[in-house]
């Protein structure tokens, strides 16, 4: 959510009882314009906050004037002073996805995880226990990374792209409208896209370049992941994801505002896979034979998802989403 | 009369060319109250960038102002306009033939041909000068009929007293830009004559002395240029049939027209030069030689060229020919028809320069494109708009109309008093003020959805016989949102529930029966375990009923009392809700129940966890004291502590051995009070007994399950893999002596508790899951059951052999041979005993 706009958007996302008190809330708007001007940002997010066990992390993000850009990510635990993260490399998120549980609420904590490492000394090899240390704050970079490119969204038209390829704020955008408000397509995740390009020509010949350049949502994996409900009579759409669940987002219809807030845990496995998906099962994935026979008697809800998300998007696809599995790895 | 009226318009106009908003809404209840020529309306209201105009296509034009949103569409009838209050005659003369007179003074002829020059650019537009501004308005197409009248209007002879009016009113938009033009052009073509031969023998004869001067003195153009051409026009005016003459000719002699069949266009097509130059014109607007320009050019062209002498236009009309051919070949190129859309660039670009002049959004170059297509899409909405937009949010209506009773219910309680003093104790609780203290702590929904649900509780309270409520909490949900409300009925009004399971249990008896009738079928020897039994309302984990609501204003469903069978499933399986309580709960293993038990159970399993109150505020009521109880399942039931004197925030923070359960502990079993299995029925419980004796079993005797007992402080609560099952914190760091102690649970992410020391509350907002650390897997499915044991009578052999064949046949026939040995000496004997 903006920090601008911080008062009406905490308002309009207070439906998910994850507010902010109310000294938080004047310290926000306090610090977060200190932020904006030191730091050069064109736009000032106000992510969200993740709890610790011990405190919380409060998330704000400053943009640039290309809205896709790179985001800067700060961070502070007082809401008055931030500091700033370095951008998530892939070798982070690597490192970091084998730590289970919650946040401490503390930068400097280091998580402890073994792991077996093959050593070759000679002919021999065999293999030893190596501990990693893993600092939170590369465990926050990478899990803020991985929302923001799961489940940060943003209606359609609000951001346009110029035809020199950068995005900018649609100044002209006056909020979706009730038709367009219940359907998944209206909505586009907030970062560069990923799967307009592996789009045919024919999917893609509707499409307005200079609005839909984006991601939407309609063909997110897993299916269902996202629950979309009207609030207040129709006044407002809230958007919620399975996925991540704590990332609420909100948006007025034929107003502007919008936005997104995520309050939570950090990372919760998730355990769903909705009746549309229950289907045959999927092949090539040993150790989930008993899982998938479950799905496919078509008894059975529920909650499978191995051990990590990745199996689970490919339990959850079934055979044709299979390739796309593959990809991203 | 009509001076003041003439006054008046020219004072309005005068405030919005100054673009002065609130005269402007004045504006609009004058030309309500009074008729004001219509093109003078609408010129005031486009320069003034108020309004689009269109004019309807059949004859008499209906004129329809149509204002950006704020004002409503408003029709001008022609009736209304002719009442000349410019000079102008009324419409009724048919044709320019009769109305014989000659136009008035130049004075206000301008005027007219200021405030609206329709056309001056080609036949279906309209540009308009005004305060530097360029406006165009986008018309039909069909504007011949109005030419018309314009030219007969303009032709009309108008009350004398009207000029000093009209020289009164204040700085008028004029179309500045013929004037500029002529001042480059005059000095550029020196000479006149040859130029001014070809209309010369049509000119009038006393026109053309002034002119004379003012051609050859190019160098100081101004004065002269304006002095002879009023006279040059007032005199010709003088001369009636001239004017009416002309026209006709003229239609021969100006080949150099785009159109000259169109007779509609052709006394306009010169000055579609300058309409086009118009912009350029506007910077040299001060000038009064311009508005001298201004005067004469536009009107003689209006006017059928009743002036077509005069060298400068002549020279000026030669000289660009070309340059508005090219200019006409430019304008027909973008009126060009899409042969997809039927819409023409012309068009458009007029529509989206109006927007942008109407709107007028900053840097409005950066958002061209999206402008256009608004534009575009404008064309759709509008057919669209008497279909739709109807039911679209009837739901917004329904939820509203269900609200308000919410807020009038207050008014029908006024009535009865009576039934406000029966309730001895209110028990209502004070949502907002808890609501406040969870803000504090950076919980909960909004003050304004919070009133509403505080409303909808009261409506509960008023409508059920309730002793004590209390705002549970939400339960997020895929479509709608679950808001439950805890209860507790006054003695003795308890509403009992019909049971469902007798019902159950005659279906099973009729299916029986049924199959009696047919082949007796091999019936399952697996005995189910006897169920649990659910506990008592009021006591365990059914101490509260729960109401649940979808959203404030909706009914309170009163949800089943939970069975133990439901909490242990409910443990197994994690499922979101989805906000209708019939939907199916489809799970492994498979849940007794639908949504609505589910939800049930939930609440009782998070309500066990996570409902903590400070020590000591609670206590054990001292006559309670039933030795048996005691033994089983420790006391269940508590009062509050009227001693209670607040435990300072600090030590709430630091310690949590100062917060206790109030709620009693959910056994594995599913029970708060641990109910004995084994202990059967009498008779059941002889049968098994022998069964088992028959069997060689032992009789299982199962330990009795214990768990915490009430008030059992949250210190003691088991951690989650190494995370502490509750965070405790202050609500303020800033002003730590006014904060409040706020608790976290980590187990059921969602529930939190605060306390002032005094007063505490508990509340849950989230999906309904409990925290795990690893993901959530279902349990594996069991074995399957084998249909009948293998005992070696059931099992088939294998085939034999040949040896093993061989080897029997052997042994058959060795076995033959001993008996027939045998019988052969029985036989021996027999006989020997025969013979014996």
């Amino acid at each position: 959510m903006d920090a601008d706009s911080l008062l009406l958007s905490l308002e309009l996302a207070s439906g998910s009882g994850q507010g902010l008190s109310p000294d938080r809330r004047a310290s926000l708007l306090t610090s977060l314009l200190l932020v904006k001007r030191d730091y050069r940002y064109d736009r000032v997010l106000f992510w969200g906050r993740i709890l610790g066990l011990v405190a919380d992390y409060y998330i704000a993000q400053g943009l640039s004037e290309d809205q896709l850009a790179p985001r800067k990510t700060l961070y502070s635990l007082n809401c008055t002073e931030w500091s700033l993260l370095p951008p998530a490399t892939e070798e982070m998120v690597t490192q970091t996805d084998v730590v289970k549980g919650r946040f401490m609420g503390d930068p400097s904590h280091e998580y402890e995880h073994t792991e077996l490492q093959k050593v070759t000394e000679g002919e021999k090899s065999f293999d030893e226990e190596v501990v990693v240390q893993i600092k939170e704050e590369t465990r926050l970079v990478s899990i803020i990374d991985q929302i923001d490119r799961a489940v940060a969204i943003v209606p359609r038209g609000a951001l346009f792209k110029t035809p020199f390829g950068s995005t900018h704020v649609n100044r002209t955008f006056e909020g979706l409208s009730m038709s367009e408000v219940k359907k998944l397509s209206s909505y586009f995740h907030f970062r560069e896209a990923v799967d307009l390009k592996n789009k045919t020509l024919l999917e893609k010949a509707n499409l307005d370049p200079s609005l839909d350049f984006l991601d939407s949502l309609e063909y997110d994996i897993p299916k269902g992941s996202w629950s979309i409900q009207m609030e207040r009579g129709n006044a407002l759409v809230v958007l919620r994801s399975l996925l991540w669940p704590g990332l609420t987002f909100y948006h007025a219809p034929r107003t502007k505002n919008y936005g997104y807030i995520y309050v939570g845990t950090g990372p919760i496995l998730p355990f769903f896979i909705p009746p549309s998906l229950w289907g045959p099962a999927p092949r090539g994935l040993p150790g989930q034979e008993t899982q998938s026979k479950a799905l496919a008697s078509g008894k059975l809800e529920c909650a499978t998802a191995g051990d990590t998300r990745t199996r689970l998007l490919a339990t959850a696809g079934g055979d044709n989403l299979q390739p796309s599995f593959e990809e991203d790895k | 009369m009509e001076e003041d009226e003439i006054l008046q318009h020219s004072f309005y106009m005068t405030s919005i060319m100054d673009n002065e908003f609130p005269r402007i809404l004045n504006l609009k209840d004058i030309t309500l109250k009074s008729p004001i020529p219509v093109e003078i309306l609408r010129g005031m209201l486009v320069q003034a960038g108020l309004a689009g105009v269109e004019r309807g296509a059949e004859a008499p034009p209906i004129t329809v102002l149509r204002f950006p949103s704020f004002w409503p569409a408003c029709r001008v009838l022609p009736e209304e306009r002719p009442r000349g209050l410019l000079g102008r005659r009324d419409a009724a003369a048919p044709s320019r033939a009769a109305s014989p007179e000659p136009a008035g003074t130049p004075a206000e002829r301008p005027r007219g041909a200021a405030r609206v020059r329709h056309c001056t650019a080609c036949a279906s537009r309209t540009l308009y000068w005004g305060g530097g501004a360029l406006l165009i308005a986008s018309m039909e197409s069909s504007f011949s009929f109005f030419q018309e009248k314009e030219r007969q209007e303009l032709g009309g002879a108008e009350p004398p007293g009207e000029e000093g009016a009209m020289a009164a009113s204040p700085p008028e938009p004029e179309p500045p830009s013929p004037a500029p033009w002529e001042a480059e052009r005059s000095p550029a073509d020196p000479e006149p004559g040859p130029l001014g031969d070809v209309p010369g023998p049509r000119g009038p004869a006393p026109a053309a002395p002034p002119r004379e001067p003012s051609a050859p003195t190019p160098g100081s153009p101004d004065p002269d240029l304006a002095a002879p051409w009023r006279p040059g026009r007032t005199s010709s005016a003088g001369a009636g049939p001239d004017p009416r003459r002309r026209p006709s000719e003229e239609r021969e002699s100006a080949p150099h027209h785009a159109s000259p069949s169109e007779e509609a266009s052709f006394p306009w097509a010169p000055q579609s030069g300058a309409g086009l130059r118009g912009p350029w014109g506007a910077s040299h607007d001060d000038s009064p030689r311009e508005e001298r320009g201004v005067i004469i050019s536009p009107e003689e062209d209006s006017d059928g060229h009743w002036d077509p002498a005069l060298p400068e236009p002549r020279a000026s009309e030669e000289a660009p020919s070309m340059l508005d051919i090219a200019i006409q070949n430019a304008k027909s190129f973008l009126q060009s028809t899409s042969s997809k859309t039927g819409l023409n660039l012309y068009d458009h670009l007029a529509n989206m320069l109006t927007k942008i002049l109407d709107e007028r959004p900053e840097n409005a170059v950066d958002i061209i494109e999206k402008i256009s297509q608004d534009v575009k899409l404008a064309h759709f909405s509008k057919k669209f708009d008497t279909l739709q937009n109807e039911n679209e949010l009837l739901p917004a209506y329904e939820i509203a109309e269900r609200q308000r009773v919410l807020f009038l219910q207050g008014h029908l309680e006024g009535a009865d008093q009576e039934l406000e003093d029966e309730m001895v104790e209110n028990s209502l609780p004070n949502v907002m003020e808890s609501a406040y203290y969870f803000e504090q702590a950076g919980v909960g929904l909004g003050t304004d959805e919070t009133y509403r649900i505080f409303l909808a509780l009261k409506q509960l309270t008023d409508t059920h016989p309730i002793q004590r409520c209390r705002l549970w909490g939400k339960i997020l949900g895929l479509e709608m949102n679950y808001i439950i409300a805890e209860v507790e009925f006054r003695e003795g009004e308890e509403e009992e529930e019909v049971e469902e399971e007798d019902v159950a249990d005659e279906k099973d008896n009729g299916e029986s029966e049924a199959e009696d009738e047919e082949d007796e079928l091999p019936k399952s020897l697996y005995k189910a375990p006897q169920a649990i039994p659910k506990e008592e309302s009021r006591t365990g984990a059914n101490k509260y009923i729960y109401f649940v609501c979808n959203e404030p204003g909706r009914p309170w469903v009163k949800l089943p009392l939970v069975t133990p069978a439901q909490i242990v499933t409910a443990r197994k399986i994690k499922k979101y809700f989805t906000g209708r309580l019939d939907a199916p709960v489809i799970s492994f293993p498979p849940f007794p129940g639908n949504e609505s038990n589910y939800l049930r159970a939930q609440i009782a399993r998070i309500s066990a966890g996570t409902h903590i109150s400070p020590l000591g505020f609670y206590q054990f009521g001292e006559e309670e004291g039933e030795e048996e109880e005691e033994v089983e399942g420790g006391r269940d039931s508590f009062e509050e502590n009227p001693e209670f004197e607040g435990i300072q925030v600090v030590d709430l923070v630091e310690s949590l051995s100062n917060w206790v359960h109030h709620v009693q502990y959910i056994l594995p079993q599913g029970r708060c009070n641990w109910f004995n299995p084994t202990r059967k029925n009498e008779e059941e419980e002889e049968e098994i007994e022998e069964e088992k004796e028959e069997k060689g079993e032992e009789p299982d005797y199962i330990e009795q399950e214990v768990g915490p007992p009430l008030l059992t402080p949250i210190s003691e609560d088991l951690e989650i893999q190494n995370i502490p099952p509750w965070t405790a914190r202050l609500s303020s760091h800033f002003i730590p002596q006014y904060a409040i102690a706020v608790l976290r649970s980590n187990l059921w992410p969602g529930a939190y508790a605060f306390s002032n020391g005094k007063k505490f509350e508990n509340f849950y907002i989230g999906w309904g899951h409990k925290y795990s650390v690893d993901n959530y897997t279902p349990p594996v499915l069991p074995p399957v059951y084998q249909e009948y044991p293998s005992r070696s009578e059931v099992i088939e052999m294998d085939d034999p052999s040949v040896e093993e064949e061989q080897a029997l046949m052997a042994a058959k026939e060795a076995s033959e041979f001993v008996a027939e040995e045998i019988e052969e000496s029985e036989e021996d004997e027999y006989e020997e005993e025969d013979e014996d």
